[in-house]
């Protein structure tokens, strides 16, 4: 019988946590952590900015998408950041996680706060801007906010040294960046993606950025955009396509980026992770679009 | 020797059964006692077995003897309370749901391939859910900023519960429902449903399309006491509901005509079978995304075990779907952690090979 009562309790309790929630769930947000020494980073980019910062040493699990840097691979893997397993996170015994905006499902972080484990989100941008506040927001929330500071004008001038020299390189090529190619059709990223702003970042042109997120292109759409270059994730299995298949492609075919045979690829969490490796992405990106029709 | 009353109910037996294929409800019912038994032992191991070294059996303890718990850590009685305990729960809902609404199409239809996706639960709610997670932060705000975080599983329900009663209002003439009909009628509905998700899926952005990747793949992950409270009611009475319609099930798979002649009121059975199906799948769908096999496996096998009389086999495919389904969260939820697999993924990859062993081994008497 107890059993059944405190079983009630407990859904009472349930039911009003999740309204509270709902209704603060900003509020509930702590922007420092109290006990920042057993960290989850959920996060790519996130990861590399607590490497950059030097303070791996309170990580105790990564998710999927932290690949880098290498080091990091030996921490223990909470699976997906947007299907993350509360039990999963509690698991490692964290005092604090450190997650990237749009970090999920929402019912498992709604259970991670409520078994009193600080969350704090850091938002995503696909600008330098974005990149520096994540620094400062990863600094404040793990207490060391000089280090940050340091490190995010060491960025910051890193980037906007990647970008002038970028801009001083000159021709502002057009860039179609290719998520995959399966079944001979195109997926392309338009605005809004991290691709359209690493290509931004290189002083190149986006040359599908009248769409919006990750599209797939019609033939037609493709040869209309008429790429300088093809940019594509460096990561084996679906995005792998050979550049023969690539520039075989009937649309790719009429192309000036088929002409040069200028195919760019790219480690897809170096290019798209927007962290602390952004500028030497910047450059490399920029530096190989150059290159193009030399 | 007359006709004892419950024996109008029980199926004939069919031509290519077991030798065994005699009076089996002896047997039935020691099956169903055995399955309990199961089914217990499975929700035990599952609230022990977790990522994390959380001890059940502390926490079970501690409420028997009624403690505020400070013998125990926080961390130890959330795992168990509110994420490990609602998550067994909502298993075996779901769990004993999607079996007996798959026993309960086959019986409904007379076809061993009929599964509750056939009274397009599975295509409405499909429908549901993808607007929600591809709409949700822009035609559909006001329902995400009303309903919150519930507003999917809410979206599914509602989709699944819609294309249902649609296709039985095109099945239904002058009070007949056509199961024929319904089943092609199905067809059309579920490829007009995926041409919409498609539609969706199109404009859907990078974050969109992982999500639903990981919706269509099912999983108990996110289980939470206001699912439990939300699904929970809706399923025990589609459940309790099905269970009822079992001797009208066994007088129908004589044919309708026969059924009705045996006085059963085989439209309004229709109805009620229906919709409770409707509502056990849609609800199981919506808070736990699509989880394949179960339906179609769970009855099958207890069909070859017990026989086809739906008073036991109900209630047995009920226990074993509900046991099924817990194991087969245990190992999703242990396999890679502290990550998770999704369950839909699990029961496939156990359930396909284990259902071709089956149909290798007794070839020809999978029937009704």
């Amino acid at each position: 019988m107890k059993l059944f009562v405190s079983t009630y309790r407990v859904l009472a309790g349930a039911l009003a946590a999740c309204v509270m929630s709902v209704s603060a769930a900003g509020a509930l947000e702590v922007e420092r952590f109290a006990d920042p020494s057993r960290v989850v980073v959920v996060g790519g980019s996130l990861l590399e900015i607590v490497y950059a910062l030097d303070e791996q040493d309170r990580l105790v699990a990564r998710d999927s998408t932290g690949v880098y840097p290498p080091e990091a691979m030996s921490l223990p893997d909470v699976g997906y950041m947007r299907a993350l397993s509360p039990e999963g996170v509690m698991s490692v015994n964290p005092t604090a996680i450190l997650m990237l905006e749009g970090s999920g499902p929402p019912e498992a972080v709604e259970v991670i706060r409520k078994a009193s484990i600080p969350v704090v989100s850091v938002p995503d941008t696909f600008d330098r801007e974005g990149i520096l506040a994540k620094i400062r927001a990863v600094g404040h929330a793990l207490g060391v906010d000089d280090k940050a500071a340091v490190l995010s004008a060491q960025v910051e001038s890193d980037i906007r040294g990647a970008e002038e020299a970028s801009a001083q390189a000159g021709s502002r090529k057009r860039v179609l960046f290719v998520l995959s190619m399966q079944g001979g059709r195109l997926l392309a990223a338009g605005s809004g993606t991290a691709a359209d702003g690493i290509i931004r970042m290189a002083h190149a042109v986006n040359a599908v950025e009248g769409l919006a997120g990750y599209k797939q292109l019609s033939d037609e759409a493709v040869y209309e955009a008429r790429p300088d270059a093809v940019l594509m994730m460096d990561r084996g299995g679906d995005h792998a396509a050979s550049e023969d298949e690539l520039f075989s492609h009937p649309a790719i075919a009429g192309t000036p980026a088929a002409q040069a045979r200028a195919l760019i690829r790219m480690d897809g969490a170096w290019l798209l992770g927007f962290g602390p490796r952004t500028a030497s992405a910047v450059r490399e990106l920029s530096a190989r679009l150059n290159g193009v029709g030399d | 020797m007359a006709i004892a009353r419950e024996d109008i109910g029980r199926p004939p037996a069919m031509a290519g059964e077991p030798d065994d294929a005699g009076d089996r409800s002896g047997r039935a019912r020691t099956a169903i006692v055995l399955l309990a038994l199961l089914l217990v032992a499975t929700a035990v191991f599952s609230l022990a077995s977790g990522a994390s070294d959380a001890s059940a059996s502390a926490v079970l303890a501690d409420w028997l003897s009624g403690h505020g718990g400070d013998t125990l850590s926080a961390r130890d009685r959330i795992i168990v309370h509110d994420i490990r305990l609602p998550r067994v729960v909502l298993g075996i809902l779901v769990g004993a749901a999607l079996a007996v609404a798959g026993a309960t199409m086959q019986g409904l239809f007379r076809n061993p391939l009929a599964d509750p996706g056939i009274v397009g639960v599975s295509a409405g709610a499909g429908l549901g859910a993808i607007s929600m997670i591809v709409l949700g932060n822009g035609l559909l705000a006001p329902v995400t900023a009303m309903a919150g975080i519930y507003a999917l599983p809410l979206a599914a329900f509602l989709g699944g519960l819609a294309s249902t009663m649609l296709l039985h209002q095109v099945a239904t003439r002058r009070g007949q429902t056509s199961i024929a009909t319904m089943l092609l009628a199905g067809i059309a509905l579920g490829a007009l449903a995926g041409a919409l998700a498609g539609m969706l899926i199109y404009v859907a952005d990078d974050r969109q399309l992982r999500d639903l990747t990981f919706w269509q793949l099912g999983s108990l992950g996110g289980s939470t006491w206001t699912k439990v409270a939300a699904a929970g009611p809706i399923i025990a009475v589609a459940l309790a509901t099905s269970l009822l319609l079992a001797r009208g099930l066994n007088a129908l798979a004589l044919g309708e005509a026969s059924a009705r002649h045996l006085g059963i009121p085989v439209q309004r059975m229709k109805n009620v079978a229906i919709v409770a199906v409707a509502a056990a799948a849609g609800a199981s769908v919506a808070v736990s995304g699509g989880i394949g096999f179960v339906g179609i496996v769970v009855p099958h096998l207890l069909r070859l075990l017990i026989g086809p009389d739906h008073r036991y086999l109900l209630p047995a495919s009920a226990l074993l779907g509900a046991s099924l389904l817990l194991l087969a969260d245990a190992v999703s939820r242990t396999i890679v952690a502290p990550a998770e697999l999704p369950i839909g993924i699990v029961t496939a990859v156990v359930g396909a090979p284990f259902f071709l062993w089956i149909l290798l081994r007794r070839r020809g008497i999978v029937d009704l």
